[in-house]
């Protein structure tokens, strides 16, 4: 049954490792600028202060970290689903490099300055190009080796993975619209939105909240539906369920970003239609939750002794957790009280801690010994130390951020008898001190657990060889 | 007809294609299929992959 194709390994390979270089560089930003809210005097230079370094740490983690795992989980999904080896190998190399180049011109752009002011789309038209470039070029790969796949039925990982590619694309070419400035005759890396007031803000929050829909959890659970199943031994719990909440995240995510705006000038009833559709959208993620956790039953006694299984489980918790508190802060009475608040920075965090890294640092974890022609990774304690260290460490952020967020809520609404405000601003940021001084250990803590990866990940490739020969096998028969 | 009877025909189009894909994937055809696709993954392997992670590395 054997051919004499092998699968497309080194490129997969490349992102994986860089996967978790690029989530050590994130994180590392994450708690340097959280130690920075609680020690302000650690803002040294301007370039390295809070200002700059928060979106060098949005998008290091998103698009670096996250990016790299996305690339190497689907390159490696989709052509063993498709049995056939990665269209286009020379374009696939390319990407890695383009995208390689677009996360250290953003860590080199951002401290310097540079930025269009749109929250995780900051880098500057020159960036945006070389994106879509990298982008396109991603399309086409994926893509071709879809239409060359050796079986009839496109696996469920690929319509998410599919789904991601194609709503990215659309979401980066209407959002970085933008007018570069001339100035004094020369063109300069500044730009300005195509867009302005209202319709700037609605299109961003389009483009924020659907990064979040399709970047970190189609792209995510395209990873989820292809090694949940892999690691648990064990077929999807219902494909039927997987093909109807695929449609049903489609169709709505994308009117969910006005819950972003709400009480500000975005008209009344798009503010109301957004928190609507953000409701509905509780049904489809748990669909997508149940499915994986559910892909377990009958196979539960495999989590005891089995950590990498333990991360993706975990994640999926994180999802269902997160995604029932995203609809209830959608919610616009809710949302008078969590807005501007820290709570916003815990939900986010339980989402991209829980969630989107711990089902890539456990998809990660399932390659790597395949990359690198071991049978498992260097040591499983490890990876045990390191799932209760991320566990730990995010339920330590998100539950102080709870408490700080919604104290700080609080104390902004509270009025006295006569209607002036009992606290001021700055009483609101004294209380949250301790808070403050918890997520910093809650983030060393996740940080922590990936230097233990980085470790584990390097004494796995010391003692193993790069495979370049994994063999392209006919499928099982024809579906 | 203006733009704004266009976008809430849009609207009710994709309601009813979603209806559709719905009423499709529950179809007592597509079941047989179905479990035919959830084994893609489990399939791209030597043997399956049932004995623990890794445990088709063993072959190369």
């Amino acid at each position: 049954m054997q051919s004499q194709a092998t699968y497309n390994y080194k490129v997969v390979r490349q992102f994986a490792v860089m996967t978790v270089i690029w989530g050590i560089v994130g994180m590392l930003v994450g708690v340097i600028i959280a130690a920075q809210l609680v020690w302000p005097e650690l803002n040294f230079f301007e370039w390295l202060s809070y200002g700059r370094l928060r979106p060098l740490h949005t998008n290091a983690v998103i698009f670096a970290f996250g990016g790299c795992a996305l690339f190497a989980t689907s390159y490696y999904s989709v052509q063993r689903t498709c049995h056939t080896p990665l269209f286009a190998p020379g374009i696939a190399a390319f990407t890695f490099w383009g995208w390689q180049l677009v996360i250290v011109l953003a860590a080199l752009s951002l401290p310097l300055g540079f930025t269009s002011g749109k929250e995780y789309a900051e880098l500057e038209w020159p960036i945006d190009i070389l994106i879509t470039v990298v982008w396109v070029a991603y399309a086409v790969v994926f893509f071709g080796t879809l239409v060359k796949r050796k079986t009839s039925h496109i696996y469920v990982s690929n319509w998410f993975f599919g789904g991601f590619i194609l709503t990215v694309a659309l979401l980066h070419l209407v959002n970085s619209a933008e007018i570069p400035v001339f100035a004094a005759g020369v063109l300069t890396p500044k730009s300005y939105s195509a867009y302005a007031g209202v319709q700037d803000a609605m299109v961003q929050w389009w483009y924020g909240h659907n990064a979040v829909g399709f970047f970190l959890t189609a792209g995510f659970l395209g990873m989820m539906y292809y090694f949940v199943p892999k690691q648990a031994g064990r077929p999807v719990y219902s494909y039927r369920l997987s093909v109807v909440h695929f449609w049903a995240l489609v169709f709505t995510y994308m009117w969910a970003g006005p819950h972003h705006l709400h009480y500000t000038a975005l008209p009344d009833w798009t503010q109301s239609l957004g928190m609507l559709f953000s409701l509905i959208l509780l049904a489809p993620s748990w669909g997508g939750m149940i499915n994986g956790i559910m892909t377990m039953s009958g196979a539960w006694y495999k989590l005891r002794d089995d950590p990498i299984l333990k991360f993706m489980i975990t994640s999926l918790s994180f999802y269902g957790m997160s995604t029932f508190e995203g609809p209830m802060m959608s919610i616009k009475t809710v949302n008078a009280l969590s807005h501007y608040t820290d709570w916003t920075v815990g939900h986010v965090h339980s989402g991209a801690l829980g969630w989107v890294a711990m089902i890539s640092i456990g998809s990660i974890y399932y390659l790597l010994p395949r990359l690198f022609g071991k049978t498992e990774m260097y040591s499983t304690r490890l990876i045990n130390t390191h799932f209760w260290l991320a566990t730990l460490g995010t339920v330590l952020y998100i539950a102080a951020l709870w408490i700080s967020g919604v104290m700080q809520g609080l104390m902004w609404r509270a009025t006295n008898v006569d209607g002036t405000l009992t606290y001021s601003f700055v009483e609101s940021v004294k209380s949250s001190y301790p808070f403050w001084i918890i997520r910093v250990v809650g983030g060393l803590m996740f940080l922590g657990g990936m230097l233990l990866m980085a470790y584990n990940m390097f004494k796995t490739m010391a003692s193993g060889r790069a495979v370049n020969d994994a063999p392209v096998l006919a499928p099982a028969h024809a579906h | 007809m203006d733009i704004n009877d266009l976008r809430s025909l849009f609207t009710v189009l994709s309601f009813v294609m979603f209806v559709g894909i719905v009423w499709w994937a529950f179809s007592s055809r597509r079941k047989q299929s179905y479990e035919a696709a959830a084994r893609i993954p489990l399939e791209d392997d030597l043997p399956a992959d049932e004995n623990g992670p890794g445990a088709d590395q063993a072959k190369y």
